[in-house]
């Protein structure tokens, strides 16, 4: 599904993937953990073609990225942190999307899953960080592609929205999708990842599954395993 | 494309700016009309005018649009949509509906006051070229800077610089440089300045249709004697052209290289 080669990424002299190496073949929940600023949300947009790396290759089902685009019609993308037009209403929004993508999408559902209906004619600009958080993941999901990328899809939801969204994930990855998925919520990670893969200055430092993560560290907790990772490395 | 340019006209005809820059050719050229009472003098003090704003507008629009609408190309790329055509969609988008302000705001009043039965209809249209290429250009160049330019501050304040340098600075040192020089034949580098710079170029396409060269002082004839002839046109109005697509090129291949 995703092969990713030899990823080399620097912001100006800050190097953020050094040589990463990634294969993804499996369906089901894969969490690409790391901490703040070890650039995990780089690795997602190196992925849709946002940000261009300098060195390396990246296949996605066969495709490859560089100069490509057609591949992205296979990809539901949740950025991290969603810039809306502001001044255009929810509806609107949604409607352009569906628009340029030009497929048929289950938004009216997505709508009423995260009873959205109220917000419907109001201005992106005056919504607040959780309700646009829910226009983000309705304009993510809505059109039913085999690769889904959440980046930090749990920010800004309240613990029903939450439980809302988990459920969400859980039925799309019955329908034998692959999600890849980054959150610092470990609960929430420890409870829909079927893979663990965890960056580390620039490379995959760890990748396996949340019981081989416990072992490997000596830790029976998934936060302490995560923690004691980040304590040895001085991260 | 199509779509990308369907929702950048979408955007403007949201924005009051777009009405009042409409509103004022509309204006401008209804006054201007009923003051001269005459189409070519109309067009002589329209010339100045747009010479001069047009490309103001163009950069204005051009780094006010591209630093607006981020939110809106970050959601475009993400989408299956090549960069190329993005980027291009949206400064087409921007031009073309300047362009379409510009020829309508002035050509209702022009048709209304009769254009279409005075000879002054083809100075007019030379006219409406001028500022239609002016238009392209100034914001091919806005885009490049601002696409240059992370901060909207700085890319808004050297874009307003660069209208500057070409709409004023250049023309003084054009004119220092004739005053220091006179002793020496200067028509070859004059006639090479003007025809480099989009705007003096413009002014000169548009002042020879209209023929009064005479102004243009002694360089005047061999300025006639460039313009005049079918290579000379060919070659100025190939300039204006490459004055386009040189920053459009520019447009598609930083924005290839550039990580959102
Ligand atoms: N466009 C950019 N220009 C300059 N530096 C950038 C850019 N994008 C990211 N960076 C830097 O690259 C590093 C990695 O950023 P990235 O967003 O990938 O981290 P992350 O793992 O997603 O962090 P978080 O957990 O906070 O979301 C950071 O230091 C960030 O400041
Ligand atoms: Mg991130």
């Amino acid at each position: 599904m995703v092969s990713i080669k030899n990823l080399h990424k620097k912001f100006g002299a800050l190097v953020v993937l050094n040589g990463l190496d990634l294969e993804i073949n499996q369906k089901g929940i894969i969490a690409i953990l790391g901490p703040n600023g070890s650039g995990k949300t780089t690795l997602i947009k190196s992925l849709l073609g946002m940000v261009v790396p300098a060195k390396g290759d990246i296949e996605i089902a066969g495709e490859k990225v560089k100069d490509h685009w057609n591949y992205r019609k296979d990809i539901d993308y949740l950025p991290q942190i969603a810039h809306f037009p502001g001044n255009l209403k929810v509806n609107e929004l949604i409607r352009m999307i569906k628009d340029l993508r030009g497929k048929d999408a289950r938004d009216k559902e997505l709508i009423e899953f995260f009873k959205l209906e109220p917000f419907l004619d109001k201005k992106l600009n005056n919504l607040s960080g959780g309700s646009k958080q829910k226009v983000n993941l309705v304009l993510c999901f809505m059109f039913d592609s085999p690769l889904i990328i959440l980046d930090e899809p749990t920010s800004g939801l309240d613990p029903v929205s939450l439980l809302r969204l988990r459920d969400l994930i859980q039925q799309e990855k019955a329908k034998g999708k692959t999600i890849l998925i980054t959150s610092h919520i470990m609960s929430f990670v420890e409870e829909v990842a079927d893979r663990i893969v965890f960056l580390l200055e620039g490379k995959i430092y760890f990748n396996g599954t949340v019981s081989e993560l416990k072992t490997s560290t000596g830790q029976p907790d998934f936060e302490h395993a995560i923690a004691n990772i980040l304590t040895e490395n001085n991260a | 494309m199509l779509k990308i340019l369907k929702y950048s006209f979408f955007d403007l005809s949201r924005s009051l700016w777009s009405y009042v820059y409409f509103l004022f050719y509309l204006l401008l050229g209804i006054i201007l009309l009923f003051l001269n009472n005459d189409l070519s003098n109309a067009v002589i003090t329209l010339m100045n005018v747009i010479i001069i704003l047009v490309p103001l507008i163009g950069t204005i629009f051009g780094v006010m649009y591209y630093y607006d609408s981020r939110e809106f190309t970050e959601l475009l790329l993400a989408q299956p949509i090549k960069r190329r055509t993005i980027f291009i969609g949206q400064y087409l988008g921007v031009a073309i509906s300047l362009a379409l302000s510009l020829i309508l705001g002035l050509g209702i009043p022009f048709v209304a006051y009769g254009l279409f039965e005075s000879a002054a209809i083809w100075n007019f249209f030379s006219l409406l070229v001028s500022g239609v290429f002016l238009t392209f250009i100034f914001t091919a160049l806005a885009f490049n800077i601002a696409l240059s330019h992370e901060n909207k501050i700085k890319g808004f304040g050297l874009a307003i610089l660069l209208w500057l340098f070409l709409a004023v600075v250049y023309d003084g040192i054009f004119l220092l440089i004739l005053v220091y020089f006179q002793d020496y034949p200067l028509d070859k580098f004059a006639l090479i300045a003007s025809v480099l710079n989009p705007i003096d170029l413009s002014r000169i396409l548009v002042l020879l249709k209209l023929d009064i060269s005479a102004l243009l002082g002694y360089t005047g004839a061999v300025f006639k004697l460039f313009f005049g002839t079918s290579q000379g046109v060919i070659i100025s109005f190939g300039v204006l052209a490459l004055w386009v697509v040189l920053p459009v090129y520019r447009i598609i291949r930083v924005s290839a290289k550039k990580d959102f």
